[in-house]
């Protein structure tokens, strides 16, 4: 049953730490009460419209974050229904987790475009903004379509479409055996079904877990590695990565190309991008390279600046840095594993970063013994929650809505499976698996249309 | 010339299946009605398969008997064999089938017909339709005949079947007749052209019928009919049916059967292109059967009496428009087929219908006020398909000869509104057959309920007898009881009722609880818990039925209507049809021509429109609004009346 209560994440998330989820539908006040404590131990049902109430977000007993809730009663809200709005201080990922919970406690997740429709149909908007509505509508959907069909890695959407057509096939199944009970036996049937089921759920879980920790993303924030040749880039992404993806050596030059890995640091989804060290030459396919890495640069979330520390900081460093001042730009000084390398020549690269990088966090830093790796993972988690880091926020979105379906489609086949036990007729199946069915095809975008019947007449001889 | 020139409220073209329902409806309803046969002999005629009902289509049959229709009772009359398909599987997919005398079925619909005050029957044949212009709009004014006869009337329901340009086509042999050699309507067609009505072209086809004489019945295995039959209508007496059957046969084509076909594919007006018109897919050709599943080894073959008084039997499975000598070899090649003769070939038929999206869901012409269509015209196939819709388009004939409001049965009442619904909204590419899959809320529209569902509609149009609609309320009121009685009797864990669970291998009982709960385990009903029940009431087996299925399936049930809840609200949202799509800014393209052609009358059917996608809805839904607030502002006082939501009957 698809819910009336919708939610959202009513803020950019890109642009500040403090994020507002919004609740609103019949169900709003219900949904918020089932995740949100006062320490009162007061619930929002009992308490007037538009006030302000001090609590706690609890998912499975955990607090997930402290917050600021405004109650907002129909028909005095934006959308003229019951409203909830939770301010949350601990940044995107909490807020996420807020919203999260707002789905799994009765809400569903609000189509682009879906609180302005409510307020325009609740007759809160002029007349004159109906057009600008229905245009909101549209484009929203339109990049909500588009982000969620590109954000998938392929093999997942094909997973989800190898499922699809295995519940399908059950489904035709099922019914052209009701359809044509004298041609088509079901008997022995609901054992195989519930195998069938047990695969199919199996596969849905590892995929509702890959989603759950953000490695289904195509896209996350966009990091690149940038320095010299021979600073120790490469070496810095197979550390992030974990794996001999790019060939170290102690040649310089030896990255030609851009690599590109993708990594999960503290739950945050990281494009990591290697590329080739920058310094004035005359070589083409270098200089090919060069091109190539300041591109990268460019349009980067976040830059990690690999300095050597023990040849210092040269000509091409400030070339470089020149680019790409006023970026978030994390120094790494590398290889202080070395002898040679004291702390005189450490705090000269300290210096001369602060003078011609002015924002850059600057990080002591050994790709070989990993000194200073705890540090950057801390100083990127603090500056995404922090806000500082901005990226495209819809890819949180596309990823829940996404997970969310998953799970939905998930608990559907659960119920396919409690009907067998129970010894329900088999027509009961149909019913759960087509639910599923839709649901995973949300998530790729089809839609359901004549689909069962046209898998009928295909895979199974009918009668007359 | 001298030209005859009579006048009705309603003419009915066409006496097959859904022109005696509309013209059955629309006179027993009080309105001077015509019926026109190309032959009095051949009314409710059964051309192809020798039954009645079927899975989902035993539903249809139920639900038009509960509005006041006639199929169900004639079919009562004149079975000779029953079964309740699905009784193994859950209520919402249980379908009545019965195998029909099919002289007899015929002869009794013609009686009922012929002793139907304010119905004329008329052999001739329609050949044009009349209209005139009122006020831009175009209205029907009536028909001509080929003899040039003039009818006049303020409705005109066509239900023309398979005879529009028909033509009979077994091999190289193309007869340009309808079923049985029966004359073919070929005027008809360029008349509906020119209207701008939109035509295509379907096929479909029928297998051979054989000398019963000529079989070796022991090489197959005998079906019977159910023990005891459940009549179809709901006003027939259970006592009554309870008859003599007889039996059907099941038989199997083999390899050598696919060998003779497929040596011969190249001699099939199918395969060489002769056919051109659709057919459908789930009703193919043995030839067809062949070539799509070339792995199946073998296909069943029903063979099946075509009645009481004739040795023709009926080769259910084995259709064809093969030549003559390949279809005999064919069959000869089918257990207990082997000296099979021949009575009459198997042949394909193709034939003009309109492209159903013409049609509201009231089944009126959106172009021409006052024209209905009903029946395989309207690109459907089958007796009880056929049937339904024309008890539809004949009310609403009458309904808009009398000025009254149209009626339209949704997906969540009836699967007759399924079947309509699918009909004038999506796009068809074959004839269509109802299926149980296309119902949404099929737990809601089971075969045993149809009555409750709606004999009160039934009661509300004028079809339905006091006495029937009093019965079934006092019905209604026994079954809530019997539920409440059921939910506060309580029982404790004592031992006669551990026996009786332990009996039917149920959980025993750790404490108290109540028959309702225990009528809910599968394993149990209402009839076994029978001895742990001191103050149960004498109640009639119907009632049991319905008491025993509200409390098993609660869960289901709620969630379905819960489901239908929604769905009737966007149904509810009304569109008033008279708007150019492109207009609407935010829509996009494809769903602008879609909505552009099909002219959906509610939100709910313009989001069934393929193409259509939940965005292009919500920017339906701010169009609507803005439109509707700005009449609101010009004309304050109606806004009330115009608001669909308050309006009771929507």
């Amino acid at each position: 049953m698809r819910s009336e209560t919708i939610a959202a994440i009513s803020t950019a998330l890109a642009d500040s730490g403090i994020g507002i989820v919004r609740i609103s539908g019949e169900e709003a006040i219900e949904v918020a009460d089932r995740i949100f404590h006062m320490p009162s131990g007061i619930s929002l049902r009992e308490c007037r419209s538009h006030t302000i109430h001090y609590g706690h977000i609890y998912e499975e007993n955990r607090i997930v974050d402290e917050v600021l809730v405004m109650l907002m009663r129909a028909p005095h809200s934006f959308t003229t229904e019951d409203t909830v709005e939770i301010n949350c201080h601990g940044g995107l990922y909490v807020v996420k987790k807020v919203l999260e919970s707002a789905l799994k406690n009765g809400a569903r997740l609000a189509e682009p475009g879906e609180f302005t429709k409510r307020a325009f149909l609740g007759g809160r908007m002029d007349l004159s903004q109906a057009e600008a509505v229905m245009e909101l509508i549209r484009s929203q959907n339109d990049y909500a379509l588009e982000a969620s069909v590109r954000q998938l890695k392929g093999d997942v959407s094909e997973a989800v479409r190898d499922m699809r057509e295995q519940i399908l096939y059950q489904i035709a199944y099922i019914e052209s055996a009701l359809d044509d009970p004298e041609h088509i036996s079901l008997d022995g049937y609901p054992k195989e079904l519930y195998e069938r089921l047990d695969e199919l759920t199996n596969k849905m879980e590892s995929l509702i877990a890959s989603f759950e920790d953000g490695r289904q993303m195509t896209e996350g924030i966009k990091t690149v590695i940038l320095g010299k040749p021979n600073a120790g880039k490469s070496s810095l992404l197979n550390l992030l990565t974990g794996e001999e993806r790019a060939i170290v050596t102690d040649v310089a030059g030896t990255t030609r190309d851009v690599l590109e890995e993708r990594i999960l640091l503290n739950g945050i989804s990281l494009r990591l991008l290697d590329t080739a060290g920058i310094h004035s030459t005359k070589d083409r396919v270098e200089q090919i390279g060069i091109r190539k890495a300041y591109e990268q640069a460019e349009d980067a979330d976040l830059i990690l600046y690999v300095a050597d520390s023990l040849s210092g900081i040269d000509g091409d460093d400030r070339t470089i840095w020149k680019e790409i001042k006023g970026k978030n730009v994390i120094l790494l000084i590398n290889k202080t594993d070395l002898k040679q390398v004291g702390e005189q020549k450490i705090q000269e690269v300290r210096e001369a970063a602060k003078k011609e990088l002015c924002s850059a966090e600057t990080i002591e830093f050994s790709a070989l013994t990993k000194k200073g790796l705890r540090e950057l993972t801390d100083t990127i988690y603090d500056l995404f929650f922090a806000g500082k880091i901005s990226f495209n926020d819809q890819i949180y979105i596309t990823n829940i809505r996404h997970r969310d379906l998953l799970m939905e489609a998930r608990k559907s086949l659960r119920l396919v499976g409690e009907s067998i036990c129970q010894g329900m007729p088999e027509d009961f199946y149909s019913i759960d698996l087509m639910d599923a069915y839709e649901k995973l095809g949300q998530i790729i975008g089809e839609e359901t249309g004549e689909d069962l019947v046209n898998e009928i007449f295909s895979r199974f001889c009918m009668g007359k | 010339m001298a030209q005859l020139t009579e006048k009705y409220d309603v003419i009915v073209v066409g006496a097959g299946h859904a022109g005696c329902e509309a013209a059955l409806a629309s006179a027993r309803l009080g309105l001077e009605t015509i019926v026109f046969t190309v032959s009095v002999d051949s009314i409710a005629l059964m051309p192809c398969n020798p039954n009645i009902g079927g899975s989902s289509k035993g539903h249809l049959v139920r639900e038009l008997d509960a509005l006041g229709g006639e199929m169900g009772k004639n079919i009562d009359k004149t079975f000779i064999q029953s079964k309740m398909l699905n009784a193994s599987k859950g209520p919402a997919v249980h379908s009545l089938r019965a195998q029909a005398d099919k002289q007899d079925y015929t002869r009794q619909m013609r009686i009922t017909l012929e002793n139907t005050e304010h119905l004329t029957i008329r052999q001739a044949e329609v050949v044009e339709i009349l209209t005139e212009e009122k006020e831009g709009k175009k209205h029907i004014r009536g028909v001509m005949t080929s003899s040039k006869a003039v009818y006049l009337a303020g409705a005109v329901v066509l239900a023309t079947g398979v005879y529009l340009k028909a033509r009979c086509i077994y091999g190289d042999v193309t007869n340009a007749t309808g079923p049985n050699g029966l004359q073919a309507a070929n005027g008809l067609t360029d008349s509906l052209i020119k209207h701008g009505i939109r035509i295509r072209r379907f096929k479909t086809g029928t297998p051979a019928r054989v000398d019963k004489r000529s079989i070796d019945f022991s090489k197959m295995e005998e079906q019977f009919g159910d023990e005891r039959v459940i009549p179809f209508s709901f006003t027939t007496d259970p006592e009554s049916v309870q008859i003599p059957q007889v039996s059907c046969w099941l038989t199997y084509t083999n390899e050598k059967t696919h060998e003779i076909i497929r040596a011969n594919l190249d001699r099939s007006p199918l395969f060489s292109g002769a056919i051109e018109g659709t057919g459908p897919r789930y009703c193919p050709s043995i030839e067809d059967k062949v070539v799509k599943f070339p792995d199946k080894e073998r296909h069943q073959v029903f063979v099946e009496p075509e009645g009481n008084y004739t040795n023709e039997m009926y080769l259910g499975g084995m259709s064809s428009s093969l030549p003559e000598d390949v279809q005999e070899a064919m069959y000869r090649t089918v257990a207990g087929l082997e000296h099979v003769k021949i009575v009459r070939h198997a042949y394909a038929i193709e034939y003009d219908s309109i492209d159903p999206n013409q049609l509201y869901a009231t089944l009126e012409c959106k172009e021409i006020e006052g024209l209905f269509g009903a029946g395989q015209i309207n690109g459907s196939s089958g007796y009880e398909e056929a049937a339904v819709q024309g008890f539809m388009a004949g009310v609403n004939a009458v309904r808009r000869v009398r000025d009254q409001e149209m009626i339209v049965l949704d997906r969540s009442q009836a699967y007759i509104g399924v079947l309509i619904d699918d009909l004038v909204t999506k796009e068809n590419t074959e004839p269509y057959r109802m299926m149980t899959s296309r119902a949404e809320y099929r737990l809601l529209l089971r075969q045993d309920n149809a009555d409750q569902r709606l004999t009160p509609l039934g009661y509300e149009i004028g079809l339905i007898h006091e006495d029937r609609y009093q019965a079934l309320l006092e019905k209604q009121e026994k079954i809530r009881q019997e539920i409440k009685r059921l939910e506060n009797t309580t029982l404790g864990s004592g031992e006669k009722v551990q026996k009786l669970l332990r009996e039917y291998n149920s959980t025993e009982l750790r404490s108290g609880t109540t028959l309702a709960e225990l009528v809910k385990r599968p394993e149990l009903s209402y009839e076994i818990l029978e001895p742990l029940d001191k103050d149960r009431p004498q109640l009639p087996m119907d009632v049991i039925e319905q008491v025993n299925i509200e409390i098993k399936y609660e869960g289901y049930i709620k969630r379905q209507l819960q489901q239908v809840k929604q769905f009737r609200k966007l149904e509810k949202r009304k569109l008033d049809g008279d708007f150019d799509y492109g207009e609407i800014k935010g829509l996009r393209r494809e769903a602008v021509q879609k909505l552009n052609l099909y002219h959906p009358v509610s939100i709910g059917q313009a989001s069934r429109i393929a193409g259509v996608s939940p965005a292009d809805i919500s920017v339906l839904l701010v169009y609507m609004e803005q439109k509707n607030r700005s009449n609101v502002s010009r004309e304050t006082i109606k806004d009330k009346e115009k608001n669909p939501e308050e309006d009771p009957r929507v």
